[in-house]
């Protein structure tokens, strides 16, 4: 048996577009399960208890159990409950919420671990509570978080393979397809592997990059 | 009543947490422009009761005068003790100045921001009005060279004196400080200890929590001597140290022996 990946990549039209859905997939997820991630975590540290043992439920459970499982309710068993969609509007929607769970871990961590003095110091010169949330509280928070988000930009880059078992045409679903219809399985799940592998050395060295303009703001 | 008026009065404080009281009706007058050291053992309510005056813990019960002001809660003439509306308590407070064992600088915020985030957040000010007057401070505690360094680019010296930089920005009338020197090496204690024996000799309204029994001894006007939650003595520094001395307070400065405040222990 040989092995040469040329087969696979004279499909090269087919491989860049799955590409860009699975880059337009893990971006958009990501920046939409950070900002709904940060709110959740939000609403359970500064919300009504019962609102934050609820959303604290709903983020186990997500926690809890496997995306793949997640993916495969949410696209087959939404439309019992009129929950009809696509598979890339439902891929994106289960890989954020999926996403946003573990953001909201992370957010939650993050305003836990500012600090109380440097609240204190805040009430001590009269910023009010809102002031002190956001002047105070949020950044010191994303200081803190910064390498565990990165951490999970890179996890969720590789959850989107996920998404080919409901046929949402990302890389991990046209190139292991073109490796059958080409019998070149092996060429194919290799150059997934580079390209997964050079994501996630790309988003490692972007957060390496912001980390370290962030590195004077370090905790003394 | 006493003259000159105090700057701080406080009468029957209590604090309780659940069922430890842990400060049992407290009366201490703080005199207006004078050095007020706390002492005493840990656990006496040394902390305890500073924050109360900074009103980061709140009485269970008493009041707390500022300038004859009542701080947080009020309590009227049928004995009712009710919580003052936010803007009442913001107003107290604005008056007086908070300084912590651990600095508590902002790390996202350079010394300069740091002094002028109340200044533009708070009372509004431009952010060229505000520098000037955060580098007024930060000239006043002699780190005006540092204005635009981090937190984690300054020694522990530096943080604490940025750190009374910013409480003086608001200029308020009474500093409050809570074991300043204690996360300090003997050296950098120093030049914190030299910029409040400055502030002091300004006539700043301070009270300081210290163990720097040295410090209290030299700078100190007036001291009161905390144990298990009461103020067992409260005079000048003469009046405490010299002989015959109450036998709690030579035990505690027994402790002392071996950290410089041996001298506290001859004779008189």
């Amino acid at each position: 048996m040989s092995f040469d990946v040329s087969v696979v990549l004279a499909a090269l039209p087919a491989i860049l577009s799955g590409l860009k859905v699975t880059l337009g997939i893990w971006l958009a997820a990501a920046a939409m399960g950070v900002v709904l991630g940060f709110v959740v975590a939000a609403l359970r540290h500064f919300g009504p208890a019962p609102l934050g043992l609820a959303l604290r439920l709903v983020v186990e459970v997500l926690r809890g159990t496997p995306f793949l499982v997640q993916i495969f309710l949410l696209y087959f068993g939404g439309p019992y409950v009129g929950l009809s969609l696509d598979p890339v509007p439902a891929g994106l929607l289960g890989l954020t919420v999926y996403a946003a769970a573990y953001f909201s871990e992370i957010f939650r961590a993050g305003f836990a671990a500012v600090p109380r003095g440097h609240v204190e110091a805040a009430h001590c010169v009269g910023l009010t509570r809102a002031q002190i949330v956001r002047r105070i509280l949020v950044p010191e928070m994303t200081m803190l978080v910064l390498p565990q988000c990165v951490n999970m930009a890179v996890i969720l880059v590789k959850e989107t393979a996920v998404l080919s078992v409901i046929a949402v045409p990302e890389a991990t679903g046209v190139i292991s397809a073109i490796g059958s219809q080409q019998y070149a399985f092996l060429e194919a799940l290799f150059l997934l592997a580079v390209i997964y592998w050079g994501l996630v050395e790309a988003c490692g060295w972007a957060g390496r990059m912001i980390e370290r303009r962030l590195s004077k703001f370090r905790f003394a | 009543m006493t003259l000159p008026p105090s700057a701080i009065a406080i009468r029957g404080l209590c604090k309780s947490y659940g069922k430890a009281e842990v400060l049992h009706d407290i009366d201490l007058e703080i005199a207006r422009g004078a050095t007020t050291c706390l002492i005493g053992p840990s656990g006496s309510g040394k902390s305890t009761l500073l924050r109360c005056i900074a009103f980061l813990e709140e009485a269970t019960r008493g009041t707390i005068l500022i300038d004859g002001q009542p701080l947080g809660f009020e309590e009227r003439p049928d004995g009712k003790r009710v919580r003052l509306p936010p803007h009442r308590i913001r107003a107290v407070r604005a008056g007086i100045g908070m300084v912590f064992q651990q600095f508590n600088l902002w790390p996202h915020m350079t010394a300069l921001g740091n002094v002028t985030e109340a200044l533009v957040t708070v009372k509004g000010l431009s952010r060229a009005e505000a520098d000037a007057r955060g580098m007024a401070q930060l000239r006043r505690v002699g780190l005006e060279a540092r204005a635009r360094h981090y937190p984690s680019e300054l020694s522990g010296g530096q943080q604490q004196r940025v750190a009374i930089a910013r409480a003086l920005a608001l200029e308020p009338a009474i500093l409050l400080f809570d074991e300043p020197t204690a996360s300090l090496d003997p050296e950098l204690t120093g030049e914190v200890l030299n910029v409040m024996r400055d502030l002091g000799a300004e006539g700043m309204t301070m009270v300081v929590v210290t163990h720097e029994i040295g410090f209290a001894a030299t700078v100190g006007q007036r001291i009161a001597f905390l144990d298990h939650g009461r103020v067992l003595l409260n005079g000048t520094p003469g009046e405490l140290f010299a002989a015959p001395r109450h036998p709690r307070l030579t035990q505690f400065l027994e402790t002392y022996l071996d950290r410089g405040a041996a001298m506290l222990l001859q004779p008189a």
